[in-house]
């Protein structure tokens, strides 16, 4: 789990060094890679520019608007693979429900206590619902 | 009743083991109150004028009889031995203490039991009927549908920071007795060609904005259920209000854009949904299902009852109801003594009700949201053991849907939203109208009292409703006539200026005495007040 650069990453590829432009910039001009939404942006817009967006930078102004937890899950349930970076008001507690929704990277404006983090996102071996994540829902092991 | 597997255990012990991780970085100063309160609001720990409060999960307000000895325990050793149930069928503890709070969370871990989604901005505790299982009236017993969602919607990855809270109700009979359409999402179970599925509503609830639930869909099938629930979330999580604290539950969302537009954006986003997989195999419904199929009922039962002793009578006639098996009865235990603070309960009463749901009742309790508590399944031949047991711990009181079984939210006394007092009021009322053949000549008459505008004594739902506001340093109480949460469902209408503590006593008595003069054969107080109109009662109150 390196920090670098006060961005945590859970992606192997090198971290994407063009700056992000805003939602309506990206849509203006054709060649940027990297786009920053804002909460209340909808995540749809980018559905048709996802093959060559390199990373979305998702803004959290306060840690309890949840938008972006569903701006997440929506592009990753639209195929984008690309890196998904929470940023702003994130704690640590949030991390591993973000981890949950496609979040790859974190930007967090406070430091994270980086021995908290790995043990809560140890902490629990089993999740009820399938999300935008690899972990196997509870009723899929029940029934095989 | 469900039982833990394996994976629900592990879930509800990390949680146990996360929680007291979080609470030893607060008290270590390792993190600030603000960033605290979500967590421990997600375990169902408020900070209160005097103390911690913590509200315990009943899911679909069922227990059997080892986790209602643990309330007990909890009770007696934590607090100052009692526990009060609360309308959304869970119990609160009044005066617990930070430090001890992982312990506890440990010992109801013990017993299947979490606070988990008690409080937060997330999906809340699942309601259903408390006479799931035992009525005659049900098309299927909810509880497996509720406890679908139970899981569902626990650590939900993309709801867990909402716009406000979020409550659900699953009911499978068209007499609604869990307020259905109050919620922000209210299911009921309905059979369509022989099979089973939801009919769904949103954007209900009550407080300063009360709402009653329009259909948003008439039908969803088992297998569609959470892809289903999920897009109504989503569509709340990502357009619902976040610029105002009022006017961030999805009622006010369906209102501004229309139930038509939005079940326009929920069936867009179903179709998104439903590709991803979410809702589980028909296997998994049939597992849980398993686990609510109807105990082993009695053959050939008599339907006869000793009615000789009088006062077992009138219990009799008030507290149960009629139990889909011949020869059993549905018991209501009344949490309303007179004078008495509505949905309190000793440890030494809950443990009594405890002994009771196991020797009678196949084990399993109730809690309603009317803050009562119920023994679903009781043999007719047991009754009146039941009942002297009961009245030995005070606990028979036989005053069901009376004026005297009033709901209150703790009010000012207790709770750091008030603004004014709710429990005296209920007390001075109840005692008012402590004769039990006034009350029941005025028939059925809910009455629901709230200490502020977030309307957790469902006083919009009252056949009189009484809102304490604070006037100029003073509390003040409005009263309410004419609304109701069952499936009549209806909202309250104030009848004018508001009233002193004593003032409203008397003005809820001058609005039976209107009843009883007014009333024509076989109507109930809400039945004259639709019929009749506000004008008469403001004649009598203010005239």
């Amino acid at each position: 789990m390196p920090f670098m650069d006060n961005i945590l990453r859970f992606r192997d590829d090198a971290a994407h060094d063009e700056p992000a432009v805003t939602l309506d910039s990206f849509l203006g001009q054709s060649n940027a890679t990297a786009v920053r939404i804002e909460a209340g942006d909808d995540a749809r817009a980018l559905l048709p520019y996802l093959d060559r967006i390199a990373l979305v930078e998702v803004s959290f102004p306060k840690f309890r608007d949840g938008r972006g937890y569903s701006s997440a899950r929506v592009l990753r349930e639209a195929g984008y693979t690309g890196e998904l970076r929470a940023q702003g008001d994130v704690l640590v507690d949030q991390i591993p429900l973000m981890r949950r929704c496609g979040f790859d990277s974190f930007a967090p404006e406070a430091p994270v206590d980086e021995a908290v983090l790995t043990a809560s996102l140890a902490r629990y071996e089993h999740v009820y619902q399938a999300a935008a994540d690899a972990q196997t829902p509870v009723w899929k092991r029940r029934h095989g | 009743m469900y039982k833990y597997d394996n994976y629900d255990q592990a879930i509800v012990d990390a949680r146990v083991e996360e929680f007291r991780d979080q609470v030893k970085r607060r008290l270590a100063g390792q993190i600030t109150e603000d960033q605290f309160k979500p967590l421990r609001l997600m375990n169902g720990l408020y900070l209160q004028l005097h103390a911690y409060m913590l509200r315990v999960a009943v899911p679909y307000g069922t227990m059997d009889s080892r986790q209602m000895h643990m309330l007990a325990h909890i009770a007696r050793k934590y607090d100052r031995d009692y526990g009060h149930f609360t309308t959304r069928q869970n119990l609160q503890y009044n005066w617990i203490k930070l430090e001890d709070a992982p312990d506890i969370l440990a010992d109801l871990a013990s017993v299947e039991m979490h606070a988990i989604q008690t409080s937060g901005n997330c999906i809340r505790n699942i309601s259903s009927d408390q006479y799931a299982g035992a009525a005659a009236d049900e098309v299927a017993d909810p509880r497996p549908w509720a406890e679908l969602l139970r899981q569902w919607s626990t650590f939900h990855p993309e709801f867990s920071y909402l716009p406000r809270k979020f409550k659900i109700a699953v009911i499978a009979s068209d007499e609604d007795r869990a307020a259905m359409r109050l919620h922000d999402i209210g299911i009921q179970l309905v059979e369509r060609d022989g099979v089973l599925g939801g009919k769904v509503f949103v954007g209900g609830g009550m407080g300063r904005t009360p709402m009653i639930a329009p259909e948003i869909k008439d039908f969803v099938g088992a297998d569609d259920l959470l892809s289903y629930i999920e897009a109504c979330l989503r569509v709340y999580n990502r357009y619902g209000r976040r610029d105002n604290i009022y006017k961030a539950r999805i009622k006010i969302l369906v209102h501004e854009i229309g139930a038509d537009e939005y079940r326009r954006q929920v069936e867009e986003e179903f179709i998104e949904v439903k590709k991803l997989g979410i809702d589980p195999p028909q296997a998994e419904f049939d597992r849980i299902a398993a686990f609510f199929a109807p105990p082993a009922f009695e053959a050939g039962l008599s339907n006869e009852i000793d009615r000789s002793d009088p006062d077992f009578a009138v219990w009799l006639d008030q507290n149960v109801v009629a139990h889909k098996a011949a020869g059993y009865a549905i018991v209501n235990i009344s949490l309303k003594p007179q004078g008495g603070i509505p949905g309190d309960a000793s440890s030494a009463q809950i443990d009594l009700m405890a002994d009771l749901a196991k020797e009678y009742s196949f084990d399993e309790l109730r809690v309603t949201h009317a803050q009562n508590i119920v023994l679903p399944h009781v043999r007719k031949a047991d009754l009146y053991a039941v009942w002297q047991k009961l009245a030995d711990a005070g606990l028979a009181e036989a005053n069901l849907d009376l004026i005297s079984d009033i709901i209150a939210c703790p009010g000012l006394d207790y709770c750091s939203l008030a603004n004014a007092r709710s429990i005296p009021v209920a007390q001075k009322i109840s005692t008012r109208f402590a004769d039990l053949g006034r009350q029941r000549e005025l028939g059925e008459l809910k009455l629901k009292i709230s200490g502020c505008i977030n309307a957790c004594g469902h006083h919009h739902a009252g056949h009189i409703g009484i809102l304490g506001v604070d006037r100029k340093g003073t509390e003040n109480y409005q009263l309410l006539l004419g609304g109701s949460g069952a499936e009549d469902v209806s909202l309250a209408k104030i009848t004018g200026p508001g009233f002193s503590e004593d003032g409203i006593v008397d003005a809820v008595e001058t609005a039976t005495n209107v009843y009883l003069a007014q009333r024509t054969e076989g109507e109930r107080f809400v039945d004259t007040y639709r019929r009749i109109g506000m004008e008469p009662f403001k004649d009598a109150l203010y005239g």
